[in-house]
């Protein structure tokens, strides 16, 4: 490997040797802030690393790795927002039984894993990054081992994405033999006849399909999305919807591209299908929910939908929307999830909606953030939730998607309404229940996400013109 | 810049009302008073020394926004707009006024709403780019839907989802068009841009255009409102707080009728005059089914909410007549309904705060204990059946001229309208003030805070009754450039439907001394007297 392999695989570096001196710091001086302190601070410098390596790119590190600047948007909003899960968790694990430190260095490996993702060239480093992530999560998600909701999430994550996993595998192995490589340049190249693609490849990414919608939550590989949503410690919810998703999303618009998959007609469709379902089995099943994690869950699972669009308009134009739709989206999970997290002890977890009865009257400032948060889930004017449909329906008009464009207006006046519903819920007259203490770090993350909402969603120029000049796959 | 700084005033009032609210409930009312006043005196002020200006646009401004996108932050000020903001910061101070007393409950918060929401409508009245005119419609929305379901009455959640999730899915039919018409002028020009001055004119084919106008059209029509479109309004209207009511009823409906003057006709030349004979048939059904529904009210609020739907029927009515006259009208009755059912609901306020009920059979024989609100309210029924002497006779008398120019028959059934809105206004002021009593209230008479307002409103719909011209001169550029593409468009119907030797007489100047020779006939001479008839 030469130096200026190394010089780009910075950022990945950082992270991976991060958790090592985590566990040694552990194994000395079992200390939650000086643990906590250093996971801030190295998943600080690896996003400042990202600007650092900017100038030397692209850069291949063949046959493994492409280190583009798509792949660093990517990066980037891996990191930040593994860093504000952080920020939002330090109460939240601080109050947890048992072992505690053990969270960051998990924390690690799962962004590792979810890095490779954005950088894959090669089948293998998919899969080295998929499961990489997924078995992190596993361990994740079962954090509490007291309660058994985390156990049970836990086993539900594991068992289905095992299997998904090997149909992902399989899929991986169709594909190899089509084209005799696993390598996606290679591919790429074998493609550049515009033959169509065999049935093989086609069989070969539906079964692909199968592990990637289920870590996206897609329908119908969704079932294990509510259950998990609501077992999972709350910050750990949160680290789902955004960066695994983001991760898996990455990779799959690479590879999407690669092999051209919206010239397929049968690929076209079975995308098609996948997406409306998802949006409308989200949006449908969410109306109903009275816990706020399990609608949150379902919320994602339709807000997927809306983003698979993007896949179709098979244009540069699409996955620049795409990645302005992820910050968005990612920011306002975390919104939402933050405040679900600020709220919780490891008594009482704040997941059904009457907790939040009134929280406007207590505390303002996070039902704000909260209220924001909602209200650019749903599409509202002011928020970046707005400026990012208005682009993805920019782009899906584009590319003459009408069919998907209305059924993502239908679902956006269904989601509306439970949305509505939690947001009348925080404003009503207060209950008596106390709430706790809220530190100054989640204070100050929440506040970050809450102007970010704002500014996106009214000056978002800046960010679309970065997005538009650095971005082309 | 002045336009920019109407609607950053507003902000900036909103923002300190809610933060001062904590303190002292009084200071919110103060400050929103204040904001609404200076942006009151400094329309006023800097247009009186404009006007008179035969420029397309009093006022322009324009900055960029999202330039990727085409996007820029366009407004602009002429005469409609102008006359639209005058009604806008007046109704806005009286709404400020009428809630000293009524909210006592997080007044900082209910200021902060209250102000959002006029500086919503604000922007909507004056923005020219199309995406910029989405955001402020929608900017509308969140703020009142918070005002009716925290200070409204018993019923308030269901209301304002309703309110909320109606207006929604036809704003988003409306931002589908926006986004439609921006890719068929992309496509047709090769810049894509979202302004109004650019994509007016747009060469497309008549379907896409028909399409596109309506979903322009369901979210102006359900904001109208229109039959069959206008189940929401009732319970909003009733639900809401005496401020939402007066809010909704004269500002946020008249921003469906701008949208139809500013965007439908001169966007869609063509399409809507297609439209027009299902325009003015909604219009007159809306007249008369909202007269009907109103009469057989019990609550006193939803009667007046009815009769919001009556009058906006005109509104519709005069749209789709495609003539000055009628556009006049439409110009009058949106500034006279705006202060006579906004006056209704400040009654109504006022007798709620009273007596707490608004069921009208729990009240009559009012006038003994309080004469002055009684004065008030029939002053107010009188204007809302059109009587003349008070504005809304001046609006449908225009509005019924110009639609029989366009359809005598739709005119017709509309004059109908008039005799049911006296059975409807007759009623509210037998039923409420007059007659036997049925409950013993002791109640007092208007404060002086009250009676301020209730004066300010009969001054401004006395002055409107007999001095409407100042407004009608104001508004009359601005209508007179939404008719212009409409004047051609009629006019060559009207020119292909006949002869083609028509047409060279009807083009020959008039008859001169020296012409003896090339005397016209008497057929054509009729024809020339009808030409003239047909477009004023």
């Amino acid at each position: 490997m030469t130096e200026k392999d190394f010089l780009c695989l910075t950022p990945f570096l950082i992270i991976a040797i991060a958790p090592v001196v985590i566990m040694i710091v552990i194994s000395i001086l079992r200390n939650y802030r000086v643990v906590y302190g250093f996971s801030v601070v190295s998943l600080l410098i690896a996003f400042c690393s990202i600007f650092f390596i900017l100038p030397s790119l692209p850069h291949t590190i063949e046959p493994l790795l492409i280190i583009d600047i798509y792949s660093m948007f990517f990066l980037g909003i891996i990191f930040i927002s593994a860093l504000l899960v952080t920020f939002l968790s330090y109460d939240y694990i601080k109050q947890l039984e048992g072992v505690r430190e053990e969270y960051y260095i998990i924390i690690f490996t799962s962004t590792l894993g979810a890095s490779l993702l954005a950088v894959a060239n090669h089948f293998v480093i998919f899969f080295l990054g998929i499961e990489t992530l997924s078995i992190s999560l596993y361990i994740l998600i079962a954090f509490q081992r007291t309660k058994s909701n985390s156990i049970e999430a836990g086993i539900k994550y594991l068992i289905l994405a095992s299997v998904s996993s090997a149909f992902l595998l399989f899929g991986m192995a169709l594909i190899y033999t089509a084209f005799g490589s696993m390598q996606f340049s290679v591919i790429t190249a074998a493609l550049v006849s515009h033959d169509p693609l065999s049935p093989l490849v086609i069989a070969g990414f539906g079964m692909m399909m199968v592990g990637i919608g289920f870590k996206l939550a897609l329908v119908p590989f969704h079932m294990w999305t509510p259950d998990v949503y609501q077992g999972a410690p709350a910050p750990v919810s949160a680290y789902i919807a955004t960066v695994s998703k983001g991760a898996v999303m990455a990779i799959l618009i690479r590879f999407f591209f690669i092999i051209r998959g919206f010239n397929n007609h049968y690929l076209f469709i079975a995308i098609s299908a996948i997406s409306i379902l998802s949006m409308f089995v989200g949006n449908i099943l969410a109306i109903r929910q009275k816990n706020i994690k399990r609608l949150l869950g379902y919320s994602s699972i339709a807000n997927m939908g809306y983003l698979i669009i993007i896949l179709l308009t098979g244009s540069n134009k699409g996955i620049q929307a795409s990645i302005f739709y992820l910050i968005s989206y990612f920011i306002t999970t975390l919104g939402a999830f933050g405040v679900i997290t600020l709220l919780s002890t490891n008594e009482y977890e704040a997941e059904k909606i009457e907790d939040f009865k009134g929280l406007f009257w207590k505390r303002p400032w996070i039902a704000i953030v909260f209220t924001l948060s909602l209200l650019s889930l749903a599409g509202i004017p002011v928020t970046a939730g707005f400026i990012a449909k208005f682009y993805i329906i920019l782009e899906g008009m584009k590319a003459g998607l009408m069919f998907l464009i209305i059924s993502m207006i239908i679902n956006s006046v269904i989601g509306l309404y439970y949305y509505l519903r939690i947001i009348t819920m925080l404003f009503s007259t207060a209950s008596d229940a106390k709430l706790p203490e809220l530190s100054l770090i989640g204070n100050i993350s929440l506040s970050f996400i809450g102007i970010s909402i704002l500014i996106l969603g009214i000056y978002p120029g800046w960010l679309i013109d970065i997005i538009v000049k650095f971005v082309n796959l | 810049m002045i336009l920019i700084y109407l609607i950053v005033i507003l902000l900036a009032g909103a923002f300190f009302a809610w933060i001062t609210g904590k303190r002292n409930p009084v200071w919110p009312r103060i400050i929103s008073l204040s904001a609404l006043s200076i942006d009151l005196i400094l329309i006023i002020l800097y247009v009186l020394q404009s006007l008179p200006s035969n420029k397309d646009w009093l006022i322009d401004l324009r900055l960029d926004w999202i330039p990727a996108f085409g996007i820029s932050l366009h407004l602009a000020l002429d005469g409609l707009s102008l006359v639209m903001l005058i009604l806008t910061f007046f109704l806005g101070i009286i709404s400020v006024i009428i809630s000293w007393k009524e909210i006592d409950s997080k007044v900082g918060f209910f200021h902060f709403n209250l102000l959002l929401i006029l500086a919503g409508i604000t922007g909507v009245f004056l923005s020219l780019d199309l995406f910029l005119f989405y955001f402020f419609w929608e900017l509308m929305l969140v703020p009142m839907y918070f005002l009716i379901g925290i200070w409204g009455h018993k019923n308030r959640l269901a209301a304002s989802n309703k309110f909320f999730l109606y207006t929604q899915a036809s704003g988003l039919l409306m931002f589908i068009s926006i986004i439609a018409l921006y890719f068929v002028h992309g496509h047709a020009t090769g810049s894509y841009t979202f302004d109004y001055l650019q994509l007016l004119g747009t060469s497309m084919p008549s379907s896409t255009a028909m399409l596109i106008m309506l979903g322009f059209l369901a979210a102006f029509l359900v904001k109208l409102p229109v039959v069959p479109l206008h189940n929401w309004l009732p319970d909003a209207h009733t639900e809401a707080p005496t401020a939402g009511s007066l809010i909704l009823a004269a500002l946020l409906l008249k921003t469906g009728a701008y949208g139809l003057l500013r965007f439908i006709v001169p966007l869609f030349p063509s399409e809507s005059v297609t439209f027009a004979p299902i325009g003015m048939l909604l219009g007159v059904a809306g007249i008369l089914y909202g007269a009907k529904l109103a009469f057989a009210q019990t609550d006193l609020k939803r009667l007046v909410a009815y009769t919001s739907v009556s009058h906006m029927g005109f509104v519709i009515l005069g749209v789709f007549s495609f003539n000055e006259l009628a556009y006049q009208g439409v110009v009058i009755q949106m500034i006279s309904h705006g202060i006579s059912t906004g006056a209704l609901f400040v009654l109504v306020g006022q007798l709620y705060e009273r007596i707490h009920t608004r069921d009208i059979n729990k009240m009559g024989g009012l006038w003994e204990k309080v004469p002055v609100m009684g004065a008030m309210g029939l002053i107010f029924s009188m204007a809302s059946l059109g009587l003349p002497g008070l504005g809304n006779f001046i609006a449908e008398l225009l509005i019924l001229i110009g639609a029989f120019k366009a359809n005598i028959l739709m005119s017709c059934l509309a004059s109908l309208g008039l005799i049911a809105a006296t059975i409807y206004s007759l009623r509210i002021v037998q039923k409420v003030f007059l007659g036997n009593k049925n409950t013993e209230w002791k109640m007092n008479d208007l404060t002086l805070r009250e009676k301020v307002v209730s004066a300010s409103l009969v001054i401004a719909i006395v002055w409107l009754g007999l001095f409407p011209n100042p407004v009608l001169n104001t508004a009359k550029p601005a209508l007179l450039k939404t008719l212009k593409n409409q004047k051609e468009i009629t006019f060559q119907n009207l020119v292909n439907k006949t002869n083609n030797a028509y047409l060279t007489l009807s083009t020959q100047p008039f008859l001169t001394t020296k012409d003896t020779k090339k005397v016209p006939s008497t057929q054509s001479y009729n024809f020339n007297s009808l030409c003239s008839l047909r477009n004023p």
